[in-house]
């Protein structure tokens, strides 16, 4: 007998699953609706009090945060970071077109490379699909354009936003997964980031840039 | 890893008079609690999430084979493999042949329990392959050739002094007058030392804190970021979880996900959740090749249907270790095995037996802040009293107590000759206390009055006082 096939039969005999029928249907319903629960109060706000609380919470999560008013001042938001932070203008980004679509000729200092990060940079940006309000939370969908390196080597990650697609509770990040790649599935990697990395693993004592990021930058575009 | 739960009060005696572990563990007493309830009075639905999360996992336990085959259909359809595996050394022998099959000299690990439970780092070294703990705790314990003392904090029963030093005994490339007097310093130069390591490894492993049944998804969560960087630059990787991780939906993991960083760190959300759904895609530009989740029973199946099927619900959380005084007072290592504290009491006689860990489920005050604490509302001190009841009713308690509590049975059971005898020895233990009315020896309870004296009884007895009580209710005279 395969370990599979012993395991199963272990927690069958178990649960006494045999005769019960109506345990499929269940099962079934449940993963096809997938039912909400508890959805906390906090974050059921009207649209500008949802990017209010995201920033907020972002803040708190020792994230810092700009507003801007739109995606052409996104390449200057950039290189203000850069500046004010005595960094060299460089900067790794994918392919996303929302990203692509913004004038980074304008920045002539600024050296946009594209691509996975090697591990070299110093700087990367990405964008968002969605941000959750509820406790400003980011998340990233891997794909094509979207490396997930890019979220975790650069010492500092540069993630922008609009405004218009942070959401009020991690659900709504779930309801945009189905909508955009099918009910059930999912891309390669989902990654949900609130703050920079960190460790308290000696003495308890908070530090900020474990493995990842030191520090999370996040833009977020109005209009 | 050499079990010593059987010599727990031998344990408990050296980490009482342990200086350096009794000034660390005094981080936890400081660390978890109040960021804990700071998180926990932030979110007044916090209560009601804990309720909505445990009926998730009954539901999910009481489906158990529906939802690890639907999750299983769906790891395959994205590409991922899936190896099932009954105890710790066929596990083992799973992740010896993946890295086989891919002349694997190094592995990065994320932090993940499983992995300690099934030692696997051991059996990695001794097959020639190195198995490299990334999370900074594990880093520092791995270094040190221990285990972790703590299911969320591996490395809490240290202190920066200890992890200085065994950096300088390790990295002995680094120039031996750098500073590494604060622990900035240390994570710094761990992380610099691990960066490489990443790229290196031929292989990544990590544990999952769920299995997503709806999408064939493993979830990990994290801060550091070790345990993404373990899963996406290495050319495989490896997820090794218990059966009782599933979860149905995304839906009920966001449930779980609400209560677990609060409990644990006292975060609105920990830094990383991870989604990881089968390899990467044809057109990724990053991401493993090769995606495998090994499903390990080890001890699990057996614990359904019983009185400690509760117990499966656990999401190793660590809040109820945080608020356990017995835990406070000897640390992890003590109970012996992987899982310390209250859960590790309840989880280590069901998986290693209550022969080798009967001393665990008795080492409690009964105060009930476990059960107080825990995010799944798991009655811990309840199958304290399961395990104790099993040990007597399988005579392995030591003959001094079987001896002494069958004494006491005896009198119980005959009311007016147990009143009769403590009427006689109340006046005399009280005499016998003499002057400071204390005892500061007892027969047989030296263990006992070594730390502390124990007062002789004064005045009436209790069933003499509860008469009296009850006269006057009644008004009538004495
Ligand atoms: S028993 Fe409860 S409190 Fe303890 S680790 Fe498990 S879930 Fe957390």
């Amino acid at each position: 007998m395969s370990a599979r096939e012993a395991i199963l039969g272990k927690v069958r005999k178990a649960l006494d699953a045999s005769g019960n029928a109506g345990r499929l249907d269940n099962v079934w319903d449940r993963l096809m609706e997938a039912p909400a629960g508890i959805i906390p109060t906090r974050a059921q706000l009207d649209p500008e009090a949802r990017v209010e609380l995201f920033c907020r919470m972002a803040t708190q999560a020792a994230a810092t945060v700009a507003r801007v008013a739109g995606e052409e001042v996104v390449p200057a938001a950039v290189t203000a970071y850069l500046r004010a932070r005595n960094l060299p203008a460089k900067v790794r980004m994918g392919g996303d077109r929302r990203l692509k679509a913004m004038p980074w000729v304008n920045e002539r200092t600024l050296q946009v490379r594209h691509g996975p990060s090697d591990g070299d940079d110093e700087a990367s940006v990405s964008h968002a699909a969605a941000a959750i309000a509820e406790t400003g939370t980011l998340a990233l969908f891997s794909g094509k354009d979207n490396p997930t390196t890019l979220n975790f080597l650069p010492d500092h990650h540069i993630v922008v936003v609009d405004a218009a697609d942070i959401g009020g509770d991690l659900e709504s990040v779930m309801r945009l997964a189905r909508a955009r790649y099918g009910k059930g599935e999912m891309p390669r990697t989902l990654n949900f980031i609130t703050g920079p990395s960190r460790s308290g693993d000696i003495e308890q004592k908070l530090l900020l840039g474990a493995h990842g990021p030191r520090a999370l930058h996040i833009i977020v575009v109005d209009g | 890893m050499l079990i010593t739960s059987p010599a727990f009060k031998q344990n408990a005696h050296e980490a009482l008079a342990d200086a350096q572990l009794q000034k660390a563990m005094g981080h936890v007493r400081s660390g978890f609690i109040d960021k804990r309830s700071h998180a926990v009075e932030a979110l007044p639905e916090f209560d009601a999430l804990r309720d909505s999360a445990r009926a998730i996992k009954d539901h999910t336990l009481a489906n158990l084979d529906l939802y690890l085959t639907a999750y299983e259909e769906k790891v395959l359809a994205a590409g991922g493999k899936v190896h099932w595996a009954e105890t710790a050394a066929e596990a083992r022998g799973i992740v010896l042949d993946i890295c086989r099959m891919h002349d694997a000299k190094t592995v990065a690990k994320g932090k993940s329990m499983i992995t300690e439970e099934i030692e696997l780092n051991d059996f990695l070294e001794a097959s020639g392959i190195r198995p490299v703990e990334t999370d900074l705790g594990e880093y520092i314990i791995q270094l040190r050739g221990e285990h972790p003392s703590h299911i969320i904090a591996p490395a809490v029963h240290l202190n920066k002094e200890q992890v200085e030093a065994d950096f300088r005994r390790v990295h002995t490339d680094l120039p031996p007058e750098r500073d590494l007097s604060d622990p900035a310093s240390l994570l710094g130069e761990a992380r610099r030392v691990l960066r490489q390591k990443y790229f290196e490894a031929d292989i990544g492993i990590t544990g999952a804190n769920f299995l997503v049944a709806e999408t064939g998804s493993s979830i990990i969560v994290t801060n550091e970021g070790n345990g993404d960087l373990s899963q996406i630059l290495p050319r495989v990787h490896v997820v090794i979880a218990s059966i009782e991780k599933v979860v149905p939906t995304l839906e009920d993991a966001a449930q779980i996900l609400r209560v677990l960083a609060r409990s644990a760190t006292g975060q609105e959300m920990s830094v990383y959740t991870t989604v990881s759904t089968g390899p990467r895609r044809p057109n990724d530009p990053d991401g493993p090749d090769e995606y495998h989740v090994i499903l390990l029973d080890n001890g699990r199946s057996s614990m359904l249907g019983t009185e400690f099927q509760e117990m499966l619900r656990c999401i190793r959380c660590g809040a109820c270790m945080n608020h356990c005084p017995v835990y406070h007072a000897v640390g992890g290592h003590a109970y012996g095995w992987v899982y310390p504290g209250p859960m590790g009491a309840v989880l280590t006689p069901s998986l290693i037996g209550v022969d080798k860990a009967g001393h665990l489920p008795n080492a409690s005050t009964f105060c009930g802040r476990c059960e107080s604490v825990c995010p799944m509302k798991i009655p811990l001190p309840k199958m304290m009293r399961h395990w104790r009841e099993r040990e007597w009713e399988r005579g392995l308690n030591p003959t001094a107590a079987r001896t002494g509590l069958k004494f006491w049975a005896w009198f119980a059971r005959r009311p007016a000759l147990y009143h009769l005898a403590t009427w006689l020895a109340f006046p005399l233990l009280a005499v016998a206390g003499g002057r400071k009315r204390r005892f500061g020896f007892l027969p047989l309870a030296g263990g006992w009055v070594r730390h502390r004296d124990m007062p002789a009884p004064q005045g009436r007895t209790f069933m003499q006082q509860w008469r009296d009580r009850d006269a006057l209710k009644q008004g009538s005279p004495l």
